[in-house]
C-alpha cells in the first residue's frame, strides 16, 4: 500500500498556546485512521492545517507525494482532499442538491477551461451560453448527486429542493458528507460526523462509513464516540494537549495507560504522582 | 522650515480631531463588532448643536461644549436603540445597513432643520498665538490638543478603573461570556454609544471652530476619516485609533503642502486601500486567526423567494413595452425611464451584494466611470453613441474589476469600507485629472443617443431603448444564476471558508461577478450622460450608491425581478407623488431602516 498522507513535525501556536505540537502521522491508501482525544486536544486544528485553511508554524504535509504545506484550501481540494466541518458548514440558502453539486466544483471540466487569463472569461461565456457539452456535464453531475444522496436512504432524497437552512442538525451533517463525496476525494477528513445524532442515527452513519471504507476510500475520522472509532478504524491516533500520546491498533490504544489517563483525568491530581510514590 | 512646523501643528490638530472620532468608532466596534456608519452624523449634529447654542443662547465655550457633549451622547444612545438593539440575532449585515440608514436620516434632518448652506461657527477664544521655531500655535490648537489628550486620559481611567469600564472590556472580549456573568450587555452598548458619540460630537464642534465653517455634507467625510484612522491602527483597537488618527492628520497635512487641498481626501483613501491590502489588521494587529464557524445563513435573511410565473413576467414586460402607445404623458415616461436606468444599476448591485455577498457602497463610482467613458469617447473622439455606450460598459467592467480586485481578499465589513473608498477615489480622480476629465468643470455638450445616425431624442424612444436594455440584462443575469456560476457565487456568499475548501477560488468568481455587473452599471451611467448632456464629478454621488442598495434590499438580495421592482418603487413612486429631493433621501433612509427591521428578505425574497 502506498502512502497517501504524510505529516511530519506539524506545529501550530496561537498566542502562546501550542494547539498542535510536533505531530507525525502517516496514512496509507485505503486506510481508515481514527483521530481521538479530549476536547481541545488539537484535532480540528490538525484538520484545518491539513486542508489548508490554517498555516502551520512548523512541519511538513505531503499528500500523494506532493508537499501541500503552503497551498491554499482551493488547491488542496483540487488535488482530491475533501473535509467536513465540526459544526456543519453547509451553504444555507442553497438547495440540498446544489450543496452537493458545489462539492463537485473541482471536477467541472466542460465549463472551466484550464487556459490562463482568458479561462475565467470563457467560463463566464460558457455559463451564459451553455453549449451541449456543458449541459451534459451538468446533467451527469446532477444524476450523480442524487446517487450520493441516496446513500443516506430517505434522509435527504425527499428534501432535494429544500434549502439547507431548513434541515435538521443531523441532516446538515449528512449533507456535508454528501458534498464531500461529490468531490470524489482520494482522502476524506470527517470531523465528528455523528455529533448531535441519536444512537439509531449514529449506527446508520457508522454503517455508511464502513461502506465507504469497503469501497476503498481513505478516511481520517475525528470522533468522540469511541465504540464507533474502535469498530471502524484500522489504526487509532490519540492527541492530548496538541501532542500525539498514542498510536496503534484500536485494541492496543484502548489499553494504553496514557490514553486512559488523558480521558479519565490525570491520576496525579490530588495525589502524589506515580514517579514520586515510586521514589 | 517655518511652514514645516505650521504643517506639523496643523496635522497634529487635525489628527486630534480624527482621534476623537476614531476612538468612538473603535469603542463601538469593540463591544458590538459594528462599524458605525452613523458616526459622522453625530459629529455633524455636534457641530450644529454647538452652532445653535452659540448663536441663539450665546453660551460661553465650556457650556457649549457641555451641551454638545450631552446632546451627542443622547443621539448615540438613540442610534444604539434603533440600529443595534432590535437587530440582535438577525443577519450579520443588518446592523451595518441600519447605521447607514440612520446616517442618511440624521443628515437629512440636519439639512432640513438648518438648511444645506454652510455656516460660520465663531468662537470666543483669545486670538493670541505662541511663536515656536518660526511657526506658531494658537489657543484653539491648544484647546483641541487638550480635549484630545484629556479625553484619551479620561477614557483610559474609565476603562481601567470603573465598574462599567470593566463591563465594557468584558463585553468586547466575549459578549456571550459577559452576558452569562450578569453583565447587562444592552446597558454596556448604550453607554459605549453615548461616550463614543459625545466624543464624536465634540470633534464636530472643534472642527467647526477650527475652520469656522460647518455644513451638513461634512458627515460622510468624517465617517470615512474615522474609519481610515481605525483601519491604520487596527479596527477596534483604541490606542491604535489614536495613533492612526495622528498619522492620518500628519500625512494629509504634508500631502496638502506638497500637492494642494483637492488632494486631501485622495491621501486618506489611498492610505486606506494600501492598509486594507497589505496590513488589513492595521499597525497593531497580529496575524489573523481563522474565523469561527458561522451560523447557517447568517449573511442574509433566509427566505423562500416569491416566484412569479413566467407568463406573468412576460405579460408585465409586454405591458411595459406597450405603455407609451397607450399613455403619452412625457412625465410618466420620463419617470419610468429613470426607473429603468436605476434598474440596470440595481441588477448589477444585486448580483454583487446579493448573489455574491460582496456589499458594495461605491456603486455610484461605476456609474461615473461609465458616464465619463462614453462622454469622453463621444466628445473627444466623436464616436457615435451606439459604439460608446457598449464600450463604456466594457470599460467600466474592466476598470471597476481592476479597482476592486485588491479588496477581494477582505471579508465582511472590510469589503464594504473598501468599496466605499473606491467610490470616493473615482470621484476624486475625476476631479483632479483635469487633462482628461476637465476636472470640476465637468463635460458639457455630450451628444444625444443615436443608432446608426438616427438620434434618439423622443422620450418614447429613450424609454423603449432603456427598457429593452433592462430586459436584456435581466434575462442574461437570470440565465447566469441558473448555471454553475450562480451556484458558485451563492456558495461563496453563504460560507466562503467552506467554498474554498471545495476548490472555489474566491477572487476568480468575485472578479467575474464584478465584471458582469460592472457592464450593466457602466451602460446605465453612459446612457445617463447622453441624456443629461452634462456631467461632473458630483453627478453620481454616494447617495446614488445608497439608493441602489435600498432598491436591492427592497426587492430582495440577489433577486433579479426584485431589483427591477425595487427600482420602479423607489424611483417611480416619489416622482409620482412629487416628493421634493430633500425629503426623498429621508424617505430612502427610513425605508431602508424599516426593511431591515421588519422585512429583511425584501419584497420578493432573497435568492
Amino acid at each position: 500500500m502506498s502512502v497517501l498522507l504524510e505529516i511530519k513535525g506539524l506545529t501550530r501556536r496561537f498566542d502562546g498556546v501550542t494547539a498542535v505540537k510536533d505531530f507525525d502521522l502517516t496514512i496509507a491508501e485505503g486506510e481508515l485512521i481514527g483521530l481521538i482525544g479530549p476536547n481541545g486536544a488539537g484535532k480540528t486544528t490538525s484538520f484545518n492545517l491539513i486542508s489548508g485553511l490554517d498555516r502551520p508554524d512548523a512541519g511538513s504535509i505531503a499528500f500523494a507525494d506532493r508537499s501541500i504545506g503552503g497551498l491554499g484550501p482551493e488547491a488542496i481540494a483540487a488535488l482530491g482532499l475533501a473535509r467536513t466541518f465540526q459544526h456543519g458548514r453547509v451553504f444555507a440558502n442553497l438547495s440540498v442538491e446544489d450543496n452537493v453539486l458545489v462539492g463537485a466544483h473541482t471536477r467541472l471540466r466542460a465549463v472551466r477551461p484550464p487556459w490562463p487569463v482568458i479561462g475565467p472569461l470563457v467560463e463566464l461565456a460558457l455559463a451564459l451560453t451553455r453549449p451541449a457539452s456543458v449541459q451534459r456535464e451538468e446533467e451527469a453531475l446532477r444524476a450523480e448527486a442524487r446517487e450520493i444522496l441516496a446513500l443516506f436512504g430517505d434522509r435527504l432524497t425527499p428534501r432535494l429542493d429544500h434549502p439547507a437552512y431548513s434541515l435538521s442538525y443531523a441532516n446538515r451533517r449528512r449533507l456535508e458528507i454528501a458534498r464531500a463525496l461529490a468531490l470524489k476525494p482520494r482522502l476524506l477528513l470527517l470531523d465528528e460526523p455523528t455529533a448531535g445524532m441519536n444512537p439509531t442515527e449514529t449506527a446508520e452513519m457508522q454503517a455508511l462509513i464502513a461502506t465507504l471504507k469497503a469501497g476503498g476510500l481513505t478516511i481520517l475520522l475525528i470522533e468522540h464516540k469511541l465504540d464507533m472509532v474502535m469498530a471502524l478504524s484500522d489504526r487509532v491516533c490519540v492527541l492530548d494537549n496538541g501532542t500525539k500520546i498514542a498510536e496503534g491498533a484500536p485494541q492496543d490504544v484502548r489499553r494504553d495507560p496514557a490514553v486512559v489517563e488523558a480521558y479519565l483525568g490525570h491520576s496525579d491530581v490530588g495525589a502524589p504522582s506515580q514517579a514520586e510514590s515510586v521514589a | 522650515m517655518s511652514s514645516f512646523i505650521d504643517y506639523t501643528v496643523n496635522g497634529l490638530v487635525i489628527g486630534n480631531i480624527y482621534a476623537l472620532l476614531a476612538v468612538g468608532l473603535a469603542l463601538i466596534f469593540g463591544v458590538s463588532n459594528l462599524i458605525n456608519f452613523a458616526h459622522g452624523s453625530v459629529y455633524t449634529i455636534g457641530a450644529y448643536v454647538g452652532w445653535a447654542a452659540i448663536t441663539f443662547l450665546h453660551t460661553p465655550l465650556p457650556i457649549t461644549m457641555a451641551i454638545v457633549f450631552i446632546a451627542s451622547a443622547l443621539v448615540g444612545m438613540l442610534i444604539e436603540r434603533v440600529g443595534l438593539r432590535p437587530l440582535q440575532g438577525s443577519a450579520r449585515i443588518a446592523p451595518l445597513l441600519a447605521t447607514i440608514g440612520i446616517s442618511f436620516v440624521l443628515d437629512q434632518v440636519v439639512q432640513l432643520v438648518f438648511s444645506p448652506n454652510p455656516r460660520a461657527l465663531p468662537n470666543d477664544l483669545p486670538d493670541w498665538r505662541i511663536d515656536i521655531g518660526g511657526g506658531s500655535i494658537g489657543a484653539l490648537d491648544l484647546l483641541i490638543a487638550g480635549v484630545g489628550v484629556g479625553s484619551a486620559a479620561m477614557l483610559f481611567v474609565f476603562l481601567r478603573f470603573t465598574k462599567l469600564g470593566y463591563a465594557v472590556r468584558a463585553t468586547a472580549q466575549d459578549r456571550e461570556a459577559a452576558l452569562q456573568m450578569g453583565v447587562n450587555v444592552n446597558a454596556v452598548n448604550s453607554a459605549v454609544f453615548a461616550i463614543a458619540s459625545a466624543l464624536g460630537g465634540l470633534s464636530g464642534l472643534l472642527v467647526g471652530m477650527y475652520y469656522n465653517h460647518i455644513d451638513p455634507a461634512m458627515s460622510f467625510q468624517a465617517t470615512l476619516k474615522g474609519i481610515v484612522a481605525q483601519v491604520i491602527g487596527g479596527v477596534g483597537n483604541v490606542p491604535g485609533a489614536i495613533v492612526g488618527s495622528l498619522m492620518l492628520g500628519l500625512i494629509e497635512s504634508y500631502g496638502i503642502a506638497l500637492l494642494g487641498t483637492t488632494y486631501r481626501n485622495l491621501f486618506a483613501f489611498a492610505l486606506l486601500i494600501l492598509f486594507l491590502h497589505f496590513l488589513p489588521n492595521g499597525l497593531f494587529g497580529g496575524r489573523s486567526v481563522l474565523q469561527s464557524e458561522p451560523l447557517a445563513g447568517a449573511f442574509i435573511a433566509p427566505s423562500k423567494p416569491i416566484r412569479l410565473p413566467r407568463w406573468a413576467l412576460w405579460a408585465l414586460t409586454g405591458a411595459a413595452f406597450a405603455l407609451p402607445l397607450v399613455i403619452g404623458a412625457p412625465y410618466l415616461l420620463q419617470t419610468l425611464t429613470n426607473a429603468w436606468l436605476a434598474a440596470m444599476l440595481a441588477l448589477s448591485l444585486t448580483l454583487m451584494a446579493g448573489t455574491a455577498g460582496q456589499i458594495s457602497f461605491g456603486h455610484a463610482g461605476l456609474l461615473a466611470i461609465g458616464a465619463y467613458a462614453s462622454a469622453l469617447l463621444a466628445v473627444d473622439l466623436g464616436a457615435p453613441a451606439y459604439l460608446t455606450v457598449p464600450a463604456a460598459g466594457l470599460i467600466t467592467s474592466a476598470l471597476g474589476t481592476l479597482l476592486i480586485f485588491p479588496a477581494f481578499r477582505l471579508r465582511g465589513h472590510y469589503i464594504a469600507i473598501a468599496t466605499l473608498a473606491i467610490g470616493e477615489v473615482v470621484s476624486l480622480v475625476i476631479l483632479n485629472w483635469e487633462s482628461l476629465t476637465r476636472g470640476a468643470m465637468g463635460i458639457t455638450s455630450i451628444p444625444p443617443l443615436s443608432i446608426f445616425g438616427h438620434e434618439i431624442y423622443a422620450i418614447r424612444e429613450v424609454y423603449w431603448l432603456c427598457l429593452a436594455i433592462v430586459v436584456g440584462l435581466a434575462l442574461l443575469q437570470t440565465r447566469l444564476l441558473a448555471s454553475h456560476f450562480g451556484r458558485t457565487l451563492r456558495a461563496i456568499r453563504d460560507d466562503d471558508v467552506a467554498a474554498r475548501s471545495y476548490g472555489i477560488g474566491l477572487e476568480r468568481y468575485k472578479a467575474l461577478a464584478f465584471a458582469f455587473g460592472g457592464f450593466g452599471a457602466g451602460v446605465s451611467g453612459a446612457i445617463t450622460a447622453h441624456l443629461y448632456s452634462y456631467i461632473n464629478h458630483q453627478t453620481f454621488d454616494s447617495q446614488v450608491s445608497l439608493l441602489a442598495l435600498t432598491m436591492v434590499i427592497l426587492g430582495g438580495m440577489g433577486n433579479v425581478v426584485g431589483a427591477v421592482i425595487g427600482a420602479i418603487v423607489l424611483v417611480g413612486l416619489p416622482e409620482i407623488f412629487r416628493v421634493t429631493a430633500e425629503y426623498r433621501i429621508l424617505i430612502y433612509g427610513i425605508v431602508l431602516l424599516l426593511l431591515i427591521r421588519f422585512r429583511p428578505q425584501g419584497l420578493m425574497g432573497t435568492v
